[in-house]
């Protein structure tokens, strides 16, 4: 699917440079080179497409549908409709509130909150293109397992006095969201797509740049005794060290990759992945606003676990 | 005319508001520009994602910027 890149990436180092791609340098540019333009051309037509579909689920219609959902029903279709809902941890608040305000469970609303963030279109195409579809599809599948089964276990809690008072005095108000044009969807999907892009490209080049120097200098097997399949403590540590790399999650895929080839096991870059998107601290920051601690803590904690158990599963299966 | 800003003082919120004022000075209008920033008054209208923006009590738009061009249609 994408010789011609490879091809472009052949040209440019073996050609223009002059370089041997079984040298450590040659390696790396012919990495880099490669890898940059297969992820900008795949990030590029695929937020393009996936902003398009979000028009038609702006969260007041999600918060509609998902109204006095019950258990199980409720948990699978938020965690689907968290795919398609375009949402931003800046307005995890509002967004809140107006879920659990209309009716919708608080079990419920957190599978709609773990899936959003964890399944997005920017880790899928960075797996996707670094990984294979196979990698993109069991994300996407044991993603959506995590924010369903995260979800009924927080909802089973009964949390409900947890949650900060003042949010169930709010008077949320109803709004008719006006139906887009063709021309709208596009300058939208189009606005998102330059605005995404221009966020994350440095942490992309980067994180290529990173991987580019790993893939071509470290040696193999490196990682295989520290991140390898044998080593039970290297799941937790992943998630553990995902939580604070939440802005560079674009930047960190190809840093993964790379660790991979070095021996790094599949199950624990498929957690790590997870922690980065799912758990994050400026997320619990702005989450506070809305939940007391002991809530806030039972989130983190459920989610951590499930992330750790699907890990284990994959080192095992895989 | 009443024109809110909804948001909670993110950066596209500072935009809508910039690009409001600028909408009136194209149109030759005057308006009152109120920029809402506490929760509860947000909700009050539904919007859930911010920046939104309310002319005389209606929601012409939420989660998203717009141009100082299209806001110029909207008033």
């Amino acid at each position: 699917m994408f010789t011609f890149l490879e091809r472009f990436a052949d040209l440019v180092v073996l050609r223009w440079l002059g370089l041997d791609v079984e040298t450590h340098l040659g390696g790396a540019l012919h990495f880099f080179v490669y890898d940059t333009l297969k992820i900008f051309l795949l990030l590029s037509t695929i937020i393009f497409f996936v902003a398009i579909i979000r028009t038609w689920f702006p969260p007041e219609r999600t918060k509609r549908i998902l109204s006095h959902k019950r258990e199980y029903v409720g948990n699978v279709m938020a965690a689907l409709l968290g795919i398609v809902t375009p949402f931003c941890s800046c307005s995890a608040v509002p967004l809140f509130i107006g879920f659990v305000e209309s009716g919708v469970p608080l079990g419920v609303t957190f599978s709609f909150l773990i899936s959003s963030p964890m399944v997005n279109e920017i880790a899928l195409i960075l797996l996707w293109g670094m990984f294979g579809w196979q990698v993109a599809l069991i994300y996407i599948g044991t993603g959506l397992l995590v924010a369903i089964v995260a979800g009924i276990v927080i909802g089973r809690l009964k949390m409900e006095r947890h949650v900060q008072d003042y949010v169930w005095e709010i008077k949320v108000g109803d709004v008719d969201v006006a139906e887009q044009s063709w021309s709208e969807r596009f300058a939208y999907a189009r606005d998102y797509t330059t605005g995404l892009l221009k966020k994350i490209w440095p942490y992309v080049v980067i994180g290529i740049g990173i991987g580019a120097f790993i893939h071509g200098y470290v040696p193999q097997d490196f990682l295989l005794k520290w991140a390898g399949r044998d080593n039970p403590f290297a799941v937790p540590l992943a998630v553990i060290l995902g939580v604070p790399l939440y802005a560079n999650a674009a930047g960190v895929i190809p840093i993964v990759q790379a660790l991979t080839a070095k021996g790094m096991a599949i199950g624990t870059v498929l957690a790590f992945m997870m922690a980065v998107t799912a758990l994050s601290l400026p997320e619990a920051v702005i989450l506070s606003n809305v939940l007391k601690k002991r809530l806030l803590a039972t989130f983190f904690g459920v989610v951590a676990v499930a992330i750790m158990m699907v890990g284990y599963l994959f080192n095992l299966i895989l | 005319m009443k024109i809110e800003v909804l948001g909670s003082g993110c950066t596209k919120c500072v935009q809508l508001y910039d690009n409001v004022k600028k909408a009136l000075a194209l149109a030759g209008k005057e308006a009152e520009v109120i920029k809402v920033q506490d929760i509860p008054s947000i909700m009050k209208y539904g919007v859930m994602s911010t920046p939104a923006l309310v002319i005389d009590g209606k929601v012409k738009f939420s989660g998203k910027l717009a141009t100082a061009e299209e806001i110029r249609g909207m008033l």
